[in-house]
């Protein structure tokens, strides 16, 4: 790791000031996803702005259709919040099956979505359920806020304050694991919510995608049997030493049809 | 520098550490605790887990500053002098360790599941150790030990 | 039998300080006044190396010096000696170019050392890494063995014919290719055994420390031998003395094999103390050890097996690419030779072998004995092969390995390639496999689980392995530059209390404890009046260390034979404190006792004695109790077993799941059941790992792939079933505790078997062997007939 100085604000606007006066700094949240990457020195932040004393960013609401979630809400208390389980118990699922328990007792949402990786689980759920996400600037809809490989809508020193998920009819997330880092290799979320069928794929691809195809078939008939005989295409798809594109793609179809059976 | 205060397994410490100083680094190398390991660089194998403020983190994953201020136990801290946990009282009568090395981070990361769930299925148990790699036991008595830890500890309460 | 002696399940001594967090593995060292070491690696495969511009990183903050090659060189520094010579088939030597402890001139691998920056801190010296001016220019890499014997192919090191660095053979060609024409039918089989990396859970650490006073070095290292590491690193490489050369290898955190070797940044620190006059530390990160620590395993294998036409086996034929990588490691030479070629009878009567075997040069880390060193690989390749042979047979594969076995009145039994097994009953260790796996009701969860949607498959596999590589002399005509015996140093102290001193090393086979028991056996003391102390060249006589599953079967017989000594002695003690014919004492549970009288005198009485001689034949005897014996055995011994893996395949996915696992072995008398158990467990679940999960992987250019837990897949809790193990023993005829050796068997017998019924559960997909690690995406390629998927 570089040397780097380290502030802890109290409030959104300290954390935003302290972010604006340093062009280079960089706000730490559960810190999993930033500090590996720091110690591996890609990355030379001059300062940390720690947004963990920031207490308004820590917190789960229930209500008005819809599921409110802090940025600085941790993994494990998504997984175990019994509201969350009962409104939408997918995503409560899903935060269960990031990483291993002590990710899950640092690692932060606001900090897996701002990141953006491409085997992220969180994004998925975001642009399947349509997601809102919300800054201290403004509101984002999940499908403008997944930009590209690592990147999102957010602009420097922009910070993430809360993500808004509607309730969905019906959802589920299947995961197929990278055996080694046990990040998505193909994770894919799908929901029938206000926003109608939707179907988010991440690991597959450099950044979440939704599954227009599999979208419409579903949005026609809700059922295993719509997506039975679908076949996702390869095409841009990421290949690595633990899955080529056609492996890949193949998996969509598996995750998407298991999803589907699990939400019912 | 900044000057950290907090308390490990029960005593007042503070030290002055960079901001880039890792909390498994303040604590093996300022505060001499060697007993919470080091494995791998990407945080995935569980060797450095110690409780902070009663959760299990990677202790090679959290900057020794966020840690300002909170209740710190390692591994060092569990036993009352010579009488051991029950977990690593566990580890021991059912050979849960062979090399030492990732013991103190999987006792560490079981004593955390034993506090939710005081009698784990295997299944529980394998799938709660994910981030906890041993090359040296296969995991199957490491397995039966949390187990029997998991139960140990809530008789003695 | 004591109550904590041989056969006992007796908790271990060394737990209570691992358990506390009380462990000293040598990272946790901190010397006073020590500086850190950080190594700067190449990031080429293959380059040439100028000048490097250190003017920048020596003004950096807290850089205490920074050395490259040259400097090395000044100081007439040798390079990392290579402990065995292959003859080639002509009986020339093999190519063995130097290797040196910092690259000079040219780097070979990613990860070569070129440079040490040496701070105040690590962050410090790493910060001061960046500013070194390093002149390289990126020559092509070759990774790959088959591209490397390619006319025209780049070079690794010049001097010696293209990348081959030995071509070697053993057997009869001839009776092989007169046993093939009589053949009924031939099984073939290629194959690949998967690069790995052992991975032990504590990096590999240096601490060298030097002492103006005395001029004395002391090196602390993750060693599995610490006396080899003083005999190599002085002599060949520092030109230290032993007498000034201690290096201490302290609590150690897994090895596996990589821990053997002598390794450059040992040698780096020791120098280097000495030069800035201050403790020197280096330890690896994980990512820096998937670059520096010697790899496993990587063969590429063509081999044919004859068959009569009732499917006894005729002649085996073998023909294999050993990969060395970039230089040759401390044993690398002997691995795919004597302990790969001679173990190809297995635990069968096949009277004609002969296999080739071509070591290649390529740039890539140097590999080395991985648990089983060799074993493994001949273990798959014939277990597979004779799979092969049953369904070309159309026999069942327990029928056919039962036709084939050496029947257990034949021992001992000469094999055609060199070795002579003293014991074994591998009938006895199948059926007791069969048994506990149920074998018999298998086709009903078959069937079961195809109800379910998934494919299931048994796999079976009988292997024979050998231990405590021995005796001395053999190994050294057939090129060990080193001796294979072990020593053990029994002290016993006045009050009766006794510390072992031994030449093997525990980094966790738990030596602390099973000594002990052999002790308490013999002496009839409990194990609290016992110590054991290993890793320490200043307090320990001498040793080989731990490694091949040695440490009782040489290790303990020379435990055995010093306490041989200290009990003659002791009796002549007690013959003259009872006024009795030294014949007429008989010594059990700690007493001595005149045959026919009631006098006794306890083993403490006698070891008082020896150390306050009042009442001593001091004109007959010399006073104390405290003797030394080295043990130079004269075979290898033989562990052997069945391991029965059963599987299931989703096939949507390729997923595969191990979900039974049953090893009955053979490792001869067992002293400790729980710790025998704990290692059969540790080496299944590499096995399997091996099978499954774990692939070293080099692209085209020599740039590691798997350099990381991100992409290198470790078996974790949730990869792997419990597992059922039992042993059935015959004893080793040839060593006094009648042991064999129980580390490696988990690791030589397991990957066949997983393959074989993974290739069994595929079965109606016309598949007839699958590469290692049966990963999903290769089954799921099966599963779909794409071929091209599977072979990847
Ligand atoms: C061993 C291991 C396994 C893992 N497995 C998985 C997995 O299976 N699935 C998965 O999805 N993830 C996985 N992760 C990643 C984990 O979920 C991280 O917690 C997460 O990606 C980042 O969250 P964080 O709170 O730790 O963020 P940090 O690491 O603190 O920050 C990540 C990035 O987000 C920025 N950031 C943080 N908070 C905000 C905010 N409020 N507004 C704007 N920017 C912000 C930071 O500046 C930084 O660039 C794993 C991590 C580890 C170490
Ligand atoms: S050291 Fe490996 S996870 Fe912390
Ligand atoms: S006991 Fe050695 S790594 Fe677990």
């Amino acid at each position: 790791m570089y040397e780097f100085a380290y502030h802890k604000p109290a409030s959104v606007a300290d954390a935003v000031k302290l972010l604006a006066a340093d062009g280079e700094a960089k706000a730490v949240a559960g810190g999993q996803t930033l500090i590996p990457t720091l110690k591996q020195r890609l990355a030379r932040p001059t300062a940390l702005v720690d947004l963990s004393a920031v207490r308004d960013l820590v917190g789960i609401t229930v209500g008005g259709g819809k599921v409110t979630i802090g940025a600085m809400t941790k993994h494990v208390d998504v997984a175990s919040s019994a509201d969350v389980k009962k409104a939408l118990p997918a995503l409560a699922a899903l935060a269960d099956g990031i990483g291993d328990p002590q990710v899950r007792n640092r690692g932060t949402i606001g900090g897996s979505i701002a990141n953006n990786d491409p085997a992220a689980d969180y994004p998925s759920a975001c642009l399947a359920l349509g997601a809102t996400i919300k800054t201290n600037t403004r509101e984002i809809a999940a499908d403008e806020f997944f930009k590209g490989m690592f990147e999102t809508a957010l602009k420097p020193g922009e910070l993430i304050v809360s993500v808004s998920f509607p309730v969905a009819e019906k959802a589920a997330y299947m995961k197929f694991a990278q055996p080694a880092s046990r990040y998505a290799l193909v994770g894919v979320f799908v929901a029938k919510g206000p926003a109608g069928a939707r179907v988010a794929v991440t690991g597959a691809g450099p950044s979440v995608f939704r599954w227009k195809e599999a979208e419409a078939a579903l949005g026609k008939s809700w059922g295993v049997a719509a997506v039975e005989n679908l076949k996702a295409s390869a095409s841009g798809l990421n290949s690595d030493i633990h899955a080529g594109a056609d492996y890949r793609a193949h998996l969509i179809g598996v995750m998407t049809k298991r999803a589907v059976a699990a939400a019912g | 520098m900044p000057k950290v205060s907090m308390t490990v397994n029960g005593k007042n410490v503070s030290a002055e550490v960079e901001g880039r100083t890792l909390l498994v680094q303040l604590l093996r190398e300022k505060l001499g605790m060697t007993g919470t390991h080091v494995g791998c660089d990407t945080s995935q194998c569980g060797a450095c887990v110690v409780h902070v403020d009663g959760k299990s983190v990677k202790s090679c994953t959290m900057l020794a500053v966020q840690a300002d201020g909170a209740k710190i136990t390692t591994i060092e801290g569990l036993a009352t002098g010579n009488d051991l946990h029950p977990m690593q009282a566990a580890f021991k009568e059912h050979h849960g360790l062979q090399c030492g090395f990732c013991t103190p981070g999987m006792v560490m990361s079981a004593v955390e599941l034993a506090k939710h769930n005081s009698n784990p299925s295997e299944h529980e148990v394998r799938e709660w150790l994910e981030g906890n790699i041993c090359r040296c036991t296969g995991y199957h008595n490491i397995v039966k030990a949390v187990q029997a830890g998991a139960k140990a500890m809530a008789a003695a309460k | 039998m004591a109550v904590d002696g041989i056969g006992a399940a007796v908790k271990r001594k060394e737990d209570f300080r691992f358990l506390t967090g009380r462990g000293n593995y040598t990272d946790d060292l901190a010397r006073p006044g020590q500086a850190h070491a950080y190594v700067v690696r190449s990031q080429a495969a293959h380059a040439t190396l100028g000048k490097i511009g250190t003017a920048k990183a020596l003004k950096a903050p807290g850089v205490v010096a920074v050395f490259t090659g040259a400097d090395l060189a000044a100081d007439n520094i040798g390079g990392l000696p290579c402990g065995w010579g292959i003859k080639n088939k002509d009986g020339s030597a093999m190519h063995e170019p130097a290797h040196p402890v910092l690259a000079v001139g040219k780097v070979r691998h990613v990860g070569d050392p070129i440079a040490v920056v040496i701070a105040e801190t690590l962050a410090q010296a790493k910060d001061a890494a960046e500013l070194l001016d390093i002149d390289m220019k990126e020559l092509p890499a070759v990774a790959n063995m088959r591209e490397a014997l390619k006319p025209g192919a780049p070079v690794v090191h010049d001097g010696g014919s293209g990348n081959v660095c030995f071509d070697w053979h053993l057997g009869d060609a001839d009776a092989v290719a007169a046993a093939f024409k009589k053949a009924h039918k031939v099984a073939k089989i290629d194959l690949v055994n998967n690069r790995l990396v052992a991975n032990a859970m504590e990096p590999r650490a240096a601490v060298g420390e030097f002492d103006r006073a005395t001029g004395e070095y002391t090196l602390y290292t993750t060693s599995q031998n610490p006396h080899v590491i003083r005999l190599l690193m002085g002599a060949f490489v520092l030109h230290i003395p032993e007498s000034r050369l201690r290096v201490f290898a302290p609590d150690v955190g897994g090895g596996f094999g990589s821990k053997i070797y002598h390794y450059a940044e040992e040698a780096i620190v020791t120098w280097a103390s000495a030069k800035v006059g201050r403790p020197v530390k280096w330890t690896a990160e994980r990512s820096e050890s998937f670059l520096s620590d010697a790899h496993g395993r990587d063969h590429v294998t063509h081999a044919e097996l004859a068959l009569d036409k009732d499917g006894k086996f005729l002649a085996l034929k073998v023909d294999t690419l050993s990969n060395m990588g970039a230089y040759l490691s401390t044993f690398a030479p002997a691995i795919p030779t004597y302990l790969y070629a001679t173990l190809l009878a297995g635990v069968y009567t096949t009277p004609a072998i002969y296999a080739e075997v071509k070591a290649i040069f390529t740039n890539t880390v140097p590999v080395d004995a991985y648990r089983g060193a060799g074993r493994p690989e001949a273990a798959f390749l014939l277990e597979r092969l004779v799979d092969i042979a049953a369904a070309e047979m159309g026999m069942d594969r327990v029928e056919i390995r039962r036709r084939n076995f050496i029947p257990s009145n034949a021992f001992p039994y000469q094999t055609p390639v060199a070795l002579q097994y003293d014991s074994g009953d591998y009938n006895a260790t199948l059926e007791g496999a069969l048994k506990l796996a149920d074998y018999k009701g298998f086709e009903a969860r078959r069937a079961d689980a195809k109800k379910r949607g998934k494919l299931r498959g048994i796999g079976i596999s009988t292997y024979v392995e050998a231990c405590g590589i021995a005796p001395s002399n053999i190994a050294g005509a057939l090129g060990a530059r080193a001796g294979l015996y072990e020593c053990a140093n029994v002290r016993v102290h006045p009050t009766g209390s006794i510390t072992l001193f031994t030449g093997c090393h525990s980094h966790g086979q738990g030596h602390e404890t099973t000594y002990a028991q052999l002790i308490a056996e013999r002496l009839g003391v409990g194990l609290d009046q016992i110590e054991v102390s290993h890793g320490d060249t200043n307090k320990i006589p001498f040793g080989m260390g731990t490694y091949g599953s040695r440490s009782l079967a040489v290790g303990g017989t020379a435990v055995v034979k010093a306490l041989d000594k200290i009990v003659d002695k002791a009796k002549k003690i007690a013959a003259h404190l009872m006024e009795a014919a030294e014949a007429d004492i008989e010594f059990k549970d700690g007493k001595f006792t005149v045959a026919g009288t009631d006098k006794a005198k306890t083993f403490g009485e006698i070891a008082l004695t020896a150390y306050v001689p009042h009442n001593f034949p001091l004109d007959k005897l010399e006073p104390g109790l405290d003797e030394t014996a080295f043990y130079d055995p004269k075979n290898f011994t033989f562990p052997g077993g069945a391991h029965i893996c059963e599987v299931e395949i989703d096939p949507e996915t390729g997923v595969t799941k191990v979900v039974n696992f049953t090893a009955v072995d053979d490792v001869g008398r067992v002293i400790n059941p729980m710790i025998v158990e704990g290692q059969v467990h540790g080496g299944v679940a590499q096995g399997i790992g091996q099978a499954l999960y774990e692939n070293c992987v080099y692209d085209d250019n020599g740039q590691l792939r798997s350099g990381s837990y991100m992409d290198y897949q470790m078996p974790r809790a949730d990869d792997l079933p419990s597992f059922k193990v039992a042993t059935a023993i015959t004893l080793c005829t040839h060593n006094p505790l009648g042991v064999k050796g129980v580390g490696e068997v988990g690791a030589i017998g397991s990957p066949p078997a997983v393959i074989n019924a993974v290739v069994d559960a595929l079965k109606d997909h016309g598949v007839r062997h699958i590469d290692m690690p049966a990963s999903p995406q290769k089954i799921w390629g099966i599963i779909n007939g794409n071929r091209r998927m599977a072979a990847e």
